[in-house]
């Protein structure tokens, strides 16, 4: 029989989490601290709406740009929250996911061999997408001393004549790094002077603590050449019913579209009802989520810090990023002996790219209960490997 | 600053100072000040515990009575109400607007006694005019807190990206 499979699928290593998943669900009454998702469930008038939705029988495929009047929403939300002004009909449509944006954005954009610089540490999808769109991922090595922001001094040196999108994951999964206005000016400037395009994933933009996130997208010149991808996943709580949505240029959103329309049909009939409620109705869950998630990113570090953990203030998303080369082992070691002595699960920083060798991700999305319960599994493990 | 530690504890009242400190971000001195400061003022009035009856071996039955009353002189609602709320059977007392004047919620150990208590005690006394008893059958939802939840969250994967 002849291969079946594609190379260039075959190519591509199965991600870091993958790995470490399947370790943990072997282990009875593991705890974890390795989720990348709200423990909230998202909010009940959101979820009614999508109940009610389906009483109402709308089981229908939407058109596929989805339902107007959620694009009016976003809209809408867009320019409320950030200051984006983008038209409901052309510059914006409905995903499955952020993840399906940032697909569709990257095979929209890329010829083959384009390359698209990729700061890492960051979410995992990034370079296997820009693989299965015949890109080249570049990658920079985002630095703990720099407090994980791009700089635009890495930004210039990773640029050739080849370049054509940077991608920009800020508010940081899994850092917790944000961008402030001011870190963002340099690189619009650099994005600017050679031609390039952005893929902005702002997906923890309702995340930040302490300032307002800012959008590149709403720099002088930039909003002609950024694709912002946003969702309620991370935002509403609402990772389970699979809806994000992208905001760009007509001439890209249209290609987008394209795509979208062939390998999606549109997203779910369901969920679009529920993330109209959401928009209009949910600020005040937004705000409570994000002040329950700041008690608790307080808390951690400072527990981080006390029980000897060198580990960076981070001001976005729900993660902490402490480093853990003193204990004289890897990522990938530390995390598994923590997981077989403690029964205490966290990601490794390299499933997040190579870069993040020497660090953890610990998330908080999760009580403080939860929380205090695996911080003493976690200082027991360090106190043992001193 | 109050406003949060009243956020907090509004949830939750056992955590520890340190533990308020490490979610505010202040310091233990601040947290603790800022605590008394609002025990004297009265803003926090106490710190009882939610208890699920129903799943101990001890019986207690709640009752709603709307009491219809005749406002006093120079006192209006309040005497009356004072007269009632000072029974230590009495739970919560509450003035209404609407078609009746107070809202009384009682504990008792059983019907009897709180049958007894209306009958006895509360309609007896001067100025009320009338009342109407409501026994709960079932808690559903207290101070924000659902008592029998179903689930528990712990549907998420251990480990996702």
């Amino acid at each position: 029989m002849r291969n079946p499979l594609s190379e260039k699928v075959t190519g591509i290593k199965p991600s870091g989490i993958r790995k470490f998943f399947d370790i943990v669900s072997e282990m009875k009454d593991a705890i974890s601290l390795g989720v990348g998702e709200p423990d909230f469930d998202t909010p009940w008038h959101i979820r009614e709406e999508g109940i009610y939705s389906l009483e109402r029988g709308r089981t229908y495929y939407t058109s596929n740009a989805g339902l107007k009047e959620l694009k009016e929403e976003i809209s809408e939300y867009q320019k409320r929250r950030f200051g984006l002004d983008y038209n409901p009909s052309g510059e914006i449509y409905v995903t499955v996911g952020g993840s399906e944006a940032i697909d569709g954005a990257l095979r929209a954009m890329l010829d083959s061999g384009d390359e698209v610089i990729i700061p890492q540490p960051s979410y995992v999808s990034y370079e296997p997408c820009v693989v299965l769109a015949d890109g080249v991922p570049v990658v920079i090595e985002l630095k703990e001393e720099d407090e994980f922001k791009l700089k635009k001094e890495q930004l210039e040196e990773a640029i050739t004549d080849k370049t054509k999108v940077l991608i920009l994951p800020f508010p940081n999964n899994p850092t917790g790094a944000i961008m402030t206005e001011k870190d963002l000016e340099g690189i619009a400037e650099v994005i600017l002077k050679h031609d390039l395009f952005i893929i902005s994933d702002e997906i923890y933009s309702e995340l930040t603590y302490g300032s307002r996130h800012v959008s590149i997208a709403s720099f002088p010149g930039m909003k002609e050449r950024t694709i912002v991808i946003n969702g309620f996943s991370k935002s509403y709580a609402m990772t389970g019913w699979r809806l994000g949505y992208a905001c760009g240029p007509k001439i890209i959103l249209d290609q987008m579209l394209k795509i979208h329309q062939f390998a999606i049909m549109c997203a779910p009939t369901t969920s679009q009802y529920a993330a109209v409620e959401a928009l209009r109705n949910g600020d005040d869950d937004v705000g409570y989520m994000r002040n329950e998630y700041d008690r608790r990113r307080k808390f951690l570090i400072k527990a981080l810090r006390g029980m000897g953990m060198e580990c960076f203030e981070p001001f976005g998303a729900f993660y902490v990023f402490p480093c853990i080369k003193k204990y004289g082992m890897s990522s990938d070691e530390f995390a598994e002996a923590l997981l077989t002595e403690e029964k205490l699960a966290v990601v490794p920083g390299t499933a997040f790219g190579g870069c993040g060798e020497g660090f953890i991700r610990i998330s908080y999305a999760y009580s403080i209960e939860d929380l205090k319960n695996a911080l003493e599994r976690l200082e027991r493990f360090i106190n043992r490997h001193k | 600053m109050k406003k949060e530690i009243l956020d907090i504890i509004s949830k939750n009242s056992r955590y520890s100072t340190e533990d308020l400190a490490s979610m505010t971000g202040a310091d233990k001195e601040t947290v603790e000040r800022e605590i008394k400061e609002m025990e004297d003022d009265k803003i926090i009035c106490g710190y009882p515990a939610l208890i699920n009856w129903d799943n101990t071996s001890h019986e207690r039955v709640t009752a709603l009575i709307e009491v219809n009353v005749t406002p006093q002189r120079d006192m209006g609602f309040n005497k009356v109400a004072e007269r009632i709320y000072k029974f230590e059977e009495v739970e919560s007392v509450y003035l209404m607007s609407g078609g009746f004047d107070l809202t009384v919620l009682i504990q008792g150990k059983s019907m009897k006694e709180v049958a007894r208590f209306v009958s006895e005690k509360l309609s007896t006394l001067e100025y009320v005019n009338s009342t109407a008893t409501y026994f709960v059958l079932k808690k559903y939802k207290e101070h924000g807190i659902v008592i029998e939840e179903e689930h528990d969250g712990k549907e998420r994967m251990l480990v996702t990206p």
